[in-house]
């Protein structure tokens, strides 16, 4: 099936997403959209899947124009879609999930789940997917969920495959097995959308690359191209890939963990056996696929988990046990992953949120009194410090964009002295401008003897920053290797092996470098 | 392929954490049971009756004597709690069927005493049940209307005025038409208009779905008890006298000692109630609307990817759910009493939505809540006619209590729908 | 569906099931895509825990004040007044005797119709004015302004009970506990007046305080078990209520509260130094009671506006993950702001037993714990709002009152009218499509743009 977007044009109110986008896919193709975050890629697989309206445009299938008013139509177009939070209903079970929309019904209505078990089957015996209809979808690994989700799209017959961002949640070995059965899909004649910022992905599984930035396509490269030639279509400028850091100069070991355990509400280790030491002045990244106990950890520290067990002390100082209030008053400066839910409260002012850990200390608050100018002088000068874009000190933080959003969780981290400062996933969804500057920042604050932890799956961000680097795989740590070693030995950490053998596997097979 | 795991690993380390809650309650209330029903046991008998003297089949009434019942009963409930500790301290699960067992143990020794303890320590047991579940009626209704909401993603607090606009137009309309037929139509179609309103405001309009609930409940109370003294009042012979709906009684096993009246001695209402609730629960989980309608409930956006029309299935529902109530509603005007009267429903709506949640969202399980809760509330009733020691207020505030306890997770957690209460928002 | 052009911001409420953190964090998300939605609506629409606008966020500055007046909220809110009035006219003139006579020649006389609606319906409303603001055959000037003390009168228990939903409000809770909590507050506060016998003055606070703690004890179990099980709030208040009527139902057939000599759940009367002192001498019902009703507005302003505390319950309320990672303490929060709450609903219950009725019943609160929702909701959780919406209601119960003793109009038809006021202001842009306004953000455009929600993160995009 050929499928064709013709000046495809989305307007958001007076925000373009997509401004007249060109796009053929051929049969058995693999064609990847290669943007930043906000560049306009998931608007346009929204558009193409009948989720939005196109504000202008065509779509054509086979040479014939087509009106997609939903989902539905789309699908039965022969397009279908693996979203990258997945869109499974996780209380139901494998089958009931691939059913559903597209119900084999006895009379009356009744479902027979049955014909769904077989077709699953089907299609799980034909790529090797090893997925069991009945299994419910919550107690499946993501990996598997994934497959659910290509499973849906091959049950409705869908010709052409979206894949938004997939490999963001998968392993280095489960990113090799989706690899694995994007081949086999395309050599059954079907091709494939992949959407992607990872540049070496991209290159790596696709036959053709668009490049789209702020809503427009930029161009488009042939796989064998250079990374830095991409990146530079993707960004629209040249981008040095490395940041300029002077090397660290570690001081005193003051944050120490020890056998530290964290136990979920239902019993799993989350975080088993942890023990490691950041010193003064340097940066300790935290690698590993999403999910592998980094949160949790994060969380430990800074109070937030409840089943603890072990030891983080920081300048000697026991941190297990304290409440959050006492960790922030003992100088731990704190990114959370997912500043939306946990860094902000976008219905209060960016003011407001300046100081959200600070309101109840001087000058802000005498007494249980509030002072609103000091609120508003401190406002004005992080904005002006961290360049935050935004209307006015009284703007409501959810209306900024990510980047500008983030500047205000680290204004407000960095607007005090800290011992230990820690950022998880500082710089995800966040504009190429921004990115710069957040790391800047963070180098910066280790520069000043700050211990500082960061906590990242983007291995570029890890290898950028890291002066020394962890990886958690199950809760578990692998082993700490300098920030200079090699993506390979990263990667198998990440899948499951120690350091050590990773290091002598890594240098064995030497050469094989993406 | 394998199926390597990126998920953090399952099963390492301890089962789970452990939680002394359930053995903790359970000893408390056994160790109640121990004072009460066993050291307090009265010494007299005790006598459930379970015919009347002029029925087809007559069965010897149970006698039994409270002392005896109120030891086992209490020892029993004991090992379960004695059970419960040694489960939790050993790490592993308590098996459901131990609070299980343990509430019925509670129930007949509670039962026991409390009759035991009346000044006539004589009950009818057929009475007591088939008066539960006359009681029960609204309230089943009433929360399979909840059931149906809440499933696709709708949270109905206005259950209690859908009841009440039923009850109201049943009356009227039965009143006007002379037939009692005609009163459960129109409260069919007066529960489908709260529902309407309740679906325009929170699917179209996004307006918060508990607002839209409580004020609904209050139009329908000031609406209802505005014409009540406006135009029912005025002429009660033209507007509010309508005929009762028949008993039909099936012949046979309406003689049936014990279920044969509370199964098959009811009336119109109450048989659509046994055929609602079957009905529900078989779509619910086994046809293709049931399916759309939980996946809509749980992950609106996933439905949504899949083709199915997110609001028009909520609105759907909720429009049905319009009816159940609706339906339920006629019971007051057209079964329990003949007419309509201010604020008639008096809460029954609100212990529905007990009843739905304490049901765990499940319309069996609802069911089982709502006749739970009848049976509460016709205990009151009859010990209050036996002389109880207990006051009658707290008899009264037992479906409360224990929802209380329900919603507290103090009765094993409940799991409300994903999506319950969130309105869907597309893109 | 069609996409709505302008959205509201509902609170976060889910089903009615303990809250997992996970939930938390999925409505807290949900919350940030409806708060972008509502980017476009400049202002937002509808209230509840959202944060009135901070001076200074005034609409667009090219935005005329004609376009802000046609656009803006308070528009909105005085039509929907005006609509509910005209729908409870029409009920009262459909429903009139006269009108139903005179209907039966409609087509030989229309006019006689028409005329006899507009007598009932205008009759009605003459009345409830009458009764609520001012008495035009009031014979001195204090007959005249009656009705106004009665309003206030009435609005008092209102004003403080709405400001317990309210302030729960904004901190994320749904409380339809008020009824409960002004029982049990009326309770404590009842017992202290007519147990004790305590000096002038001391007594008085000492029932006041009593009321308070009993108000904040019953709301604040509510917030013990949200904060600890997770238990719904909606659903928990809404069994509280009932088991506070059976409660001091109980209370009343004890010897301690029951009124000697009697057999009725009715209490003894209330000491002469507990109750509020009149505050414009004896011929007027209205005391004291008001002022602390203003007080409590005030406060209540301040706590939320310029306190620390206020800032935490906000910061709950708006996105309780963010409050934690930020060090607040969530469920202190819970238990604070239900026990605050309560301790407001407890005024509203003692404005009422050492107030209003003098003597502890089981019908001490009405049905003002229930109005009290709708007064918060009209009054947008905002203090000064609520105090507004609570004399507004206020003067319908009290004009309802006059209105159904002289025109024989059911003061039902005041619950109509209120509930209407709130649906429809919960529903902007139903308002303005009726009546063919504009909507905000959009002064030119017409139906068709698909304004649905701006990406103002990159979350829309990839």
């Amino acid at each position: 099936m050929k499928l064709e977007l013709i000046g495809i044009t989305k307007r958001f109110g007076s925000l373009v997403a997509n401004d007249s986008i060109d796009l053929v896919v051929e049969p058995g193709q693999v064609h990847s959209l290669l943007g930043e975050n906000g560049a306009g890629k998931s608007t346009l697989m929204n558009v193409l899947y009948g989720l939005y309206d196109p504000t202008e445009g065509e779509i054509r299938v086979d040479d014939k124009p087509v009106t997609f008013r939903g989902p539905g139509d789309a699908m039965a177009a022969g397009i279908g879609m693996v979203h990258q939070h997945f869109m499974l209903v996780p209380v139901f079970t494998v089958a009931e999930n691939v059913a559903l929309g597209n119900e084999a019904v006895r009379g009356g209505g009744m479902l027979n789940l049955q014909e769904t078990r077989t077709r699953i089957r089907r299609i799980s015996d034909q790529y090797g997917f090893d997925v069991d209809p009945d299994a419910v979808v919550e107690d499946l690994p993501v990996g598997v969920q994934q497959r659910v989700e290509i499973i849906k799209a091959l049950v409705r017959n869908a010709e052409v495959l979206i894949l938004d961002e997939p490999t963001a949640v998968l392993t280095p070995k489960e990113t090799d097995e989706l690899l694995g059965i994007m081949a086999q899909l395309t050599a059954d004649g079907k091709s494939i959308v992949f959407i992607s910022h990872k540049l070496r992905e991209v290159k790596a599984v696709s036959d053709v690359i668009t490049v789209i930035r702020r809503g427009k396509v930029v161009g488009t490269a042939d796989p064998s191209a250079p990374t830095t030639e991409l990146a530079s279509l993707m960004v629209g400028r040249s981008v040095s890939l490395t940041l300029d850091k002077k090397p660290a100069t570690p001081g005193e070991v003051t944050f120490r963990v020890r056998d530290l355990t964290v136990q979920a509400d239902n019993g799993q280790r989350v975080v088993d056996g942890l023990s490691f030491d950041v010193a003064e002045g340097e940066i300790l990244a935290i690698a590993g696929v999403q999910g592998n106990g980094q949160t949790e950890l994060t969380e430990a520290i800074m109070g937030l988990q409840d089943h603890v067990t072990g030891s983080i002390t920081l300048g000697g100082n026991e941190l297990v046990g304290r409440k959050v209030k006492d960790v922030i008053r003992a100088g731990v400066g704190f990114v959370p992953e997912d500043r939306s839910v946990e860094g902000l409260v976008g219905t209060f002012s960016v003011a407001e949120n300046l100081i959200l850990n600070r309101y109840d200390d001087a000058p802000f608050a005498r007494g249980l009194s509030m002072s609103p100018s000091a609120v508003e002088k401190n406002a004005d000068e992080k904005i002006a410090e961290f360049d935050v874009r935004t209307q006015s000190a009284s703007a409501a933080a959810g209306t900024l964009s990510g980047g500008n959003q983030q500047k205000v969780v680290m204004a407000r981290e960095f607007s005090r002295p800290l011992k230990l400062f820690i950022a998880s996933q500082p710089t995800r969804g966040v504009d190429v401008g921004s990115i710069e500057f957040l790391h800047r920042r963070i180098v910066a604050e280790r520069d000043g003897g700050t211990p500082v932890i960061i906590v990242s799956t983007e291995l570029d961000e890890v290898l950028e920053l890291a002066d020394r680097i962890a990886v958690l795989y199950r809760g578990r740590l692998m082993g700490i290797v300098p920030g200079t070693v090699s993506r390979d030995v990263l990667g198998l950490m990440m899948a499951g092996m120690p350091a050590d053998e990773a290091l002598a596997q890594a240098h064995d097979v030497q050469g094989g470098n993406l | 392929m394998s199926t390597a795991t990126t998920a953090p690993a399952r099963g390492t380390g301890d089962a789970t954490v452990r939680s002394w809650k359930n053995p903790i309650i359970l000893s408390v209330v056994a160790l109640f049971a121990l004072l009460v029903f066993a050291l307090g046991a009265p010494g007299n008998d005790v006598t459930f009756r379970l015919s009347e003297e002029n029925d087809p089949i007559v069965l010897p009434s149970i006698v039994v004597s409270a002392q005896l019942i109120g030891w086992l009963a209490a020892i029993a409930m004991i090992a379960l709690a004695v059970l419960a500790i040694l489960h939790t301290r050993a790490r592993r699960k308590v098996p459901t069927w131990v609070p299980a067992v343990f509430a019925i143990l509670f129930l007949i020794a509670f039962l026991t005493w409390v009759v035991g303890s009346a000044r006539t320590p004589n009950v009818a047991l057929y009475g007591l049940l088939a008066g539960s579940v006359t009681l029960a009626v609204p309230l089943i209704f009433g929360s399979l209307s909840g059931v149906l909401c809440e499933r696709s993603g709708v949270v109905n607090i206005a259950i209690e005025g859908q009841l009440l606009f039923g009850a109201f137009a049943a009356a009227v309309a039965a009143s006007l038409s002379g037939s009692a037929f005609v009163g459960l139509l129109a409260a069919a179609v007066a529960g489908v208009l709260v529902s309407l309103v309740l679906a325009v405001f929170s699917i179209r309009y996004v307006v918060n779905q508990v607002i839209v609930g409580v004020v609904l409940n209050v139009l329908v109370s000031g609406l209802t008890g505005f014409l009540f003294s406006a135009v029912l009042s005025e002429d009660s012979e033209r507007w509010n006298s309508p005929p009762r709906l028949p008993v039909i009684e099936i012949p046979l096993l309406a003689d049936i000692p014990v279920i044969g009246p509370i199964l098959f001695q009811q009336t119109i209402v109450g048989y659509l109630m046994y055929i609602a609730v079957a009905v529900i629960y078989v779509a619910l989980y086994h046809s293709r609307w049931g399916l759309r309608t939980r996946a809509v409930g749980e992950h609106p956006k996933a439905a949504d990817t899949l083709g199915v029309n997110v609001n028009r299935m909520r609105f759907v529902n909720v429009l049905l759910a319009g009816v159940v109530a609706g339906v339920g509603g006629s019971f007051f005007t057209l079964v329990a009493v003949s007419g309509f009267g201010r604020d008639m429903t008096a809460g029954q709506g609100y212990i529905a939505l007990a009843a739905l949640i304490f049901g765990r969202w499940n319309p069996i399980g609802a069911f089982f809540a709502a006749l739970l809760f009848g049976f509460a509330t016709n205990l009151s009733n009859v010990l209050s006619l036996l002389g109880t020691p207990v006051p009658d207020q707290f008899l009264r505030m037992l479906p409360y209590v224990v929802t209380v306890f329900a919603v507290a997770g103090l009765v094993g957690r409940s799991r409300a729908p994903g999506a319950s209460g969130i309105p869907y928002i597309k893109g | 569906m069609t996409p709505q052009d302008d959205r509201p911001v509902p609170p976060a409420t889910d089903g009615g099931a303990p809250l997992t953190r996970r939930q938390a964090k999925d409505t807290a998300r949900q919350d940030e895509v409806r708060l972008e939605n509502a980017v476009e609506t400049a202002g937002g629409e509808l209230p509840p825990p959202a944060v009135p606008a901070p001076a200074g966020t005034a609409a667009a500055p090219e935005s005329t004040l004609l376009q802000r007046i046609m656009t803006g909220n308070a528009l909105v809110a005085f039509l929907s007044v005006v609509l509910s009035l005209i729908l409870g006219g029409l009920l009262i003139a459909l429903t009139d005797p006269n009108v139903a006579r005179a209907s039966s020649y409609f087509f030989g006389r229309p006019q006689d119709t028409l005329g006899a609606a507009w007598t009932a319906a205008s009759g009605a409303y003459s009345a409830l004015f009458q009764g609520s603001v001012f008495n035009v055959r009031g014979e001195s000037f204090s007959q005249r302004i009656y009705p106004l003390t009665q309003t206030l009168t009435v609005a008092t228990p209102l004003i403080c009970a709405g400001l317990g939903v309210a302030l729960a409000f904004r901190a994320g809770l749904f409380n339809i506990g008020a009824q409960g909590q002004i029982l049990i507050g009326a309770t404590f506060a009842g017992w202290v007046g007519f147990t004790l016998h305590l000096p002038a003055g001391i007594h008085l606070l000492l029932v006041i305080l009593a009321g308070m703690v009993g108000g904040a004890v019953w709301a604040g179990l509510v917030g013990l078990l949200k904060a600890r099980t997770g238990a719904h709030e909606v659903i928990l208040t809404i069994m509280f209520n009932y088991i506070a009527t059976n409660l001091v139902l109980y209370f009343l057939s004890t010897p301690a509260f029951q009124r000697p000599g009697s057999t009725n759940p009715i209490s003894p009367q209330l000491d002469a130094t507990a109750l509020y002192p009149p505050l414009l001498g004896s011929a007027f019902r209205l005391h004291w009671g008001f002022v602390v009703a203003v007080l409590a507005t005030v406060f209540v302003w301040w706590l939320l506006n310029r306190s620390t505390v206020g800032f935490e319950l906000r910061a709950v309320g708006a996105n309780a993950s963010a409050a934690r990672t930020a060090g607040v303490n969530v469920s202190r929060g819970y238990i604070l702001a239900m026990a605050i709450a309560g301790a407001l609903a407890g005024l509203a219950g003692v404005a009422q037993v050492s107030g209003t009725e003098k003597v502890l019943t089981s019908g001490v609160a009405a049905s003002f714990g229930f109005d009290a929702i709708t007064v918060a909701l009209l009054g947008r959780s905002s203090p000064w709002g609520t105090f507004a919406a609570g004399i507004l209601f206020g003067a319908f119960r009290a004009g309802g009152v006059a209105m159904q003793a002289s025109t024989g109009t059911s003061i039902d038809i005041v619950l109509v009218v209120q509930s209407l006021i709130v649906l429809f202001i919960a529903a902007p842009p139903l308002v303005r499509a009726l009546f063919r306004l504009p909507a905000p953000g959009a002064p030119r455009a017409g139906k068709g743009g698909t304004t649905t929600r701006t990406p103002a993160s990159t979350g829309a995009a990839a």
